[in-house]
């Protein structure tokens, strides 16, 4: 953030609907962008949150940091339950028996919830144009279990189940973009943010909201304890990620593209990896391979983008 | 505010252990994690907030005179408000005992 727009946080809803008390890890960037997101959207939302992270830190049983009404369920069906919410409120609403306003229909669940567990019934509510947002918070691990890999983990990165070695680079398969798996449902609105720009991300959280049909928000959120880095850089790392291009900020309104931040200066990959312990590893031929995938994914969210203009 | 956790029985749970207390959480204190402690230095502190916006814990509060500071029953000391403050008015002190 840059040293003229920092008051602008004063202009930030003041509420919290996720309150203090949750027993997520120091430094959680997660819990930042859920913190985010409930500034966003406000008190007229009901939350389906998938089993991980998010759920484990907010819910442990007498008590709950949610200020909302909110539904536990399993890992794959938090959009298959906002699905059933968001049509049983509607027929309610027309039959009369509750007032009829806006809510918020929000399904929220981590990566592994969302890119490999989930998947089938997220396709399925996007496919049925539901009036709801989903939110993927990808911190790029099954964290809450002890950083076991998931589909969204990116190449080279050292976890419990894909350990770095002298037989292993790590993540041996490239992470899987859900953003552009949600783009391809031909979705109203596809947007990905990250906690590091919290203005971006509650703009972006609010336009998901207000769009009719479904939409999906890709959040990149760092997590200090699985990606291997003091708790303190947690949002420093999410800046990074973004000005190395690593994760372009973008959003998909109607199928048209466009970049919502640019890098001043595209900083060089190394810069994002060296701090982080799960990347330690890798050498400096293995980070010119992967800056080069980086460069080529970048340059095709820019010329998307440009295209439109 | 509702009962500290190790109080509450299982006959007082609700049927399918609804929860019907909004935001009870608020009772389990996080303070207690806390290995490192935030201190601001008030007269440095321009009060923009951004310390606010960026703890994950929700703990930083406005003092009466308008400079903000951490609500140490909740801070974790995880360290990010004395990182991103933009005066470096925030120091991280370990406790002590």
């Amino acid at each position: 953030m840059d040293k003229f727009s920092v008051f602008s946080s004063r202009l930030v809803e003041k509420s919290e609907n996720f309150t203090s008390g949750h027993r997520a890890c120091q430094g959680c960037a997660e819990a930042l962008a859920v913190r985010h997101v409930m500034k966003a959207l406000g008190r007229d939302t009901i939350v389906a949150m998938s089993t991980g992270c998010m759920e484990i830190i907010s819910s442990p049983l007498p008590l709950t940091s949610w200020r909302v009404p909110w539904i536990h369920n399993a890992f794959e069906n938090s959009a298959a339950v906002i699905s059933g919410c968001e049509s049983g409120m509607k027929a309610m609403m027309r039959k009369g028996k509750i007032p009829a306003k806006k809510i918020n229909f929000v399904a929220m669940g981590g990566d592994g919830a969302t890119a490999d567990i989930g998947m089938g019934a997220l396709s399925g509510a996007l496919e049925r144009g539901h009036n709801m947002v989903y939110i993927c918070y990808d911190n790029e691990a099954y964290m809450n279990t002890g950083i076991q890999r998931s589909s969204s983990t990116p190449y080279g990165a050292s976890t419990t189940t894909s350990p770095a070695g002298k037989a292993s680079i790590g993540q041996r398969t490239q992470k899987k973009n859900m953003a552009q798996i949600a783009v391809a449902h031909n979705i109203p609105y596809v947007a990905t943010a990250c906690s590091s720009f919290p203005f971006d991300l509650m703009e972006k959280v609010k336009r998901a909201a207000e769009t009719p049909g479904a939409a999906y928000v890709h959040v990149l959120s760092v997590c200090p304890t699985g990606w291997r880095i003091p708790t303190q850089d947690a949002i420093k790392y999410g800046r990074l990620a973004v000005d190395s291009c690593v994760f372009p900020l973008y959003e998909v309104i109607e199928g048209k593209y466009r970049l919502t931040y640019k890098p001043y200066k595209k900083i060089p990959l190394t810069e994002y990896l060296k701090g982080q312990g799960r990347f330690r590893h890798l050498t400096d031929k293995e980070i010119q391979l992967i800056q080069q995938k980086v460069d080529k994914d970048y340059e095709r969210i820019l010329r998307l983008s440009e295209e439109e203009e | 505010m509702a009962k500290p956790m190790e109080k509450i029985t299982w006959q007082e749970l609700e049927a399918g252990s609804v929860v019907t207390e909004v935001g009870n959480a608020r009772v389990y204190e996080t303070g207690s994690w806390r290995s490192e402690r935030p201190v601001v230095e008030a007269s440095q502190c321009i009060k923009c907030g951004v310390c606010w916006l960026f703890c994950p814990d929700a703990c930083i509060v406005r003092a009466s005179d308008g400079h903000f500071e951490a609500d140490l029953t909740y801070c974790k000391g995880c360290g990010i408000c004395a990182k991103e403050c933009p005066v470096g008015c925030i120091t991280m002190i370990a406790e002590e005992g």
